[in-house]
């Protein structure tokens, strides 16, 4: 019974489990499309420790925050991709090494 | 927590093989459709642990809007596949990275394991909730009394998004209709 139960720190470890995933993902990747998934999975990972205080605190304001950080998630991919979207129509690449417009 | 362990368990290893292959899958849909079961993952997360509104909003615009505007922009540009992937990152700065943030990560895993969460309880009990109706009426209450101000400060925010990402996407077109 001891042995299976979720403690408060195996949540946080699994949110920072994802969270460092997607830094591993921003840091190795070259696809500007998966740097943007890759930030999406961090702020999953936020939402859930925010969701974990939540209801361990027993306040609802952090449940408030995951609400804002969606909105401000949902802004972010709609500028980002539009961002890659004027990138691809200028360089006709999506990779990150092939955007050098400042060396010329 | 009164986390059901088997479920939590499942999801969250399934949520980080997913959020793995959404870092090594080389097809960026393939990638995009990882993340979708990413999300999913953490919206039964969400919903076993009581926050039924999050784990809506989560489907709703995660899975739902967010990602359909990835694939979308994906589909859009069709890019072939030399364009995708000109070849993998460097090998060093791979394994530097992959060694940074797994010693952070231990680091992270050390300090949840060895320190309690405290701070000043506030008064959503489990018994409070269920007396005002629920978890989604409770947010909501919370969210048009005390945050009502960011709550309409996001339609600022999401109204901003709208014309910066139609201007920034347009204005390569506008200028080439210019000349």
């Amino acid at each position: 019974m001891s042995a299976l139960v979720v403690e408060p720190w195996l949540v946080l470890s699994f949110a920072a489990v994802i969270f460092f995933i997607g830094l591993t993902g921003v840091l190795i990747r070259r696809n500007i499309l998966v740097l943007l998934m890759c930030i999406e999975l961090m702020l999953n990972a936020v939402n859930l420790t925010f969701v974990m205080f939540s209801k361990q605190l027993e306040n609802l304001g952090g449940q408030m925050a995951v609400f804002f950080i969606m909105t401000v998630a949902a802004a972010e991919a709609a500028v980002g991709l539009g961002l890659v979207i004027a990138l691809f129509r200028t360089l006709r690449t999506v990779d990150t090494d092939q955007i050098q417009l400042l060396k010329e | 927590m009164d986390l059901n362990p088997y479920f939590f368990f499942a999801f969250a290893g399934l949520a980080v093989a997913f959020a793995l292959m959404v870092v090594l899958k080389k097809n960026p849909v393939a990638s995009a459709f990882s993340l979708v079961m990413v999300f999913f993952c953490f919206a039964a997360i969400y919903a076993m642990m009581n926050a039924h509104l999050v784990a809506t909003l989560q489907v709703l615009v995660y899975a739902g809007a967010i990602m359909v505007l990835f694939i979308f922009v994906i589909m859009l540009l069709a890019v072939d596949v030399e364009s995708f992937d000109l070849g993998r990152s460097h090998r060093g700065l791979r394994v530097t990275a992959g060694v940074m943030t797994s010693t952070l990560l231990a680091l992270f895993v050390w300090m949840f394991r060895n320190t309690s969460t405290f701070g000043k309880h506030g008064t959503h009990t489990l018994e409070q909730i269920q007396a005002v109706g629920g978890n989604t009426q409770a947010v909501s209450q919370l969210m048009f009394s005390d945050y009502i101000l960011p709550f309409e400060l996001t339609s600022v925010l999401l109204l901003a998004g709208i014309v910066g990402a139609v201007a920034i996407a347009k204005r390569q077109s506008a200028r080439k209709e210019a000349k």
